[in-house]
């Protein structure tokens, strides 16, 4: 069976993501024991909250996270998570993990805020993550921040919210997405899937 | 785009989901776990349980009942009811629930609206309003004009009972300003009447944040829906027996809507 880890560093409930990758067939482990994520064959970094804070809670798994992925396993970030790929953010100090190159800004006043509830996706780059879906899919958002990634080809999917921001990013066995797949019903369940499927590869 | 949001809500008492009229006579509905795994699988694209018991001793089972809908679900869940501080947004938020909705307990302490959104953040603060129109002309109330003559909106606490002097339009803007993520807005004169949603209150009321902003009380039929997206722009909408006693399955109300050019997720 294989092992996911999702990365415990006290941000948010993980009460759903163990739910949702446990009914995918994975065994889920919650934790923040470096031992634990390098034996893991696939790695989920989740988080809901603020940048700042995150980035420091975050901060003595950040060699350990950045190994993993040297190891050529896939890593997932959700949410909060899939901002602490990046670079840096408007919310708060504090660094990312500079996976991918790119940072965090606040949405214009302009729209409501938080961009909450399900929109979907125009999809750039075609990606295996995106198997079984399409321009019709719909995913949970919930947040007052988006990414904005240098590299365009490393943008998979994007959403509309007042501007057009990065939904779906990838770099190699690095993947990140704006919305909560395990809130997502069977559309989410399905990027979950195809990512654990990477963890096969 | 960002659709528009169907929202079954679970009233809670005793761990089994009861439903009332204009928050009185309750009458049972069913199992909060079937329930909220049928509708999940039924296209809800959030689920919403209030729980409604009265003795803080059946109160304590109402966490075990959380986790147990929460399994069920891979849609948003929020929860409120009873609670009365941060502990208890934490051992929500543990038991599987993504918001908390908040009321008697804002009002008496508001602070408490920005001390969770702090420690928790915005998305889970969900402030639930219940208003009633007070047709006693105040000049320091935010008189609206209605259909049926002009009158003020009077927020109300502990489940409808307990009238507060609050003007219901500007607690909306004060919440919004001190960290609450959403609002959830129940008119007590709908709550139950199949009559369709106070439009009036939630133009109002959406005129005045910048927040999303749920319709509750009242939804009786598809049209009542498309009447809130339509001419009050809500967000979201919220009901209760109209989907419990299969009058109307969620997804003929999706279907209707979105043939009506609503935005909706199917």
């Amino acid at each position: 069976m294989l092992t996911a880890c999702i990365i415990d560093y006290n941000v948010g409930n993980l009460f759903s993501m163990k739910n949702a990758l446990k009914k995918i067939g994975l065994k889920v482990e919650i934790s923040s024991d470096p031992k634990t994520i390098m034996e893991s064959n696939a790695v989920i970094l989740p988080g809901v909250g603020n940048f700042g804070p995150a980035s420091n809670n975050l901060a003595h798994l950040k060699d350990t996270i950045i190994d993993y992925v040297k190891h050529n396993r896939p890593l997932l970030g959700s949410c909060l998570g899939m901002q602490l790929l990046l670079n840096e953010s408007e919310e708060g100090n504090g660094e990312g993990l500079k996976l991918i190159e790119g940072k965090v800004k606040k949405f214009g006043s302009n729209v409501k805020i938080p961009h909450m509830g399900w929109n979907n996706i125009i999809i750039e780059n075609n990606n295996d993550i995106l198997d079984g879906l399409n321009e019709k899919s719909y995913f949970y958002f919930v947040h007052s921040y988006y990414p904005v990634i240098k590299n365009s080809t490393q943008i998979v999917a994007c959403t509309c919210h007042g501007i057009k921001f990065p939904s779906i990013v990838s770099k190699q066995n690095v993947y990140g997405c704006q919305f909560h797949p395990e809130k997502s019903g069977e559309d989410g369940l399905k990027i979950l899937k195809n990512f654990a499927r990477m963890a096969k590869k | 785009m960002l659709t528009k949001r169907i929202i079954p809500c679970l009233d809670v008492k005793n761990g089994r989901v009861v439903k009332g009229t204009q928050f009185v006579n309750l009458r049972d509905a069913g199992d909060p776990v079937e329930l909220g795994k049928r509708y999940s699988e039924e296209g809800a694209d959030e689920l919403v349980f209030l729980d409604i018991t009265a003795s803080n001793e059946n109160r304590k089972t109402i966490f075990k009942v959380v986790k147990n809908v929460a399994k069920e679900l891979d849609i948003p869940f929020t929860v409120g009811g009873g609670i009365s501080g941060i502990e208890d947004v934490r051992k929500i938020l543990l038991n599987g629930a993504d918001k908390t909705s908040l009321n008697t307990a804002a009002v008496n302490n508001p602070e408490i609206i920005t001390e969770i959104s702090k420690k928790f953040g915005t998305q889970c603060v969900v402030i639930a309003i219940d208003a009633k129109r007070n047709y006693t002309l105040d000049e320091n109330k935010l008189l609206i004009k209605t259909k049926e003559g002009l009158c003020w909106f009077e927020v109300y606490i502990m489940g409808g009972k307990v009238p507060t002097g609050i003007d219901a339009l500007k607690w909306a803007e004060k919440v919004s300003r001190i960290g609450a993520g959403e609002l959830l807005v129940t008119s007590i004169d709908r709550d139950g009447t199949k009559k369709g949603y106070d439009i009036e209150l939630m133009k109002a009321i959406i005129d005045r944040v910048n927040i999303p902003v749920i319709a509750s009380g009242g939804a009786g039929e598809p049209k009542h829906f498309l009447e809130a997206f339509a001419e009050a722009n809500v967000d979201a909408a919220l009901a209760a027996s109209v989907f419990h006693y299969e009058n109307y399955p969620i997804k003929v109300i999706k279907h209707y809507l979105k043939e009506n050019g609503v935005n909706i997720r199917i």
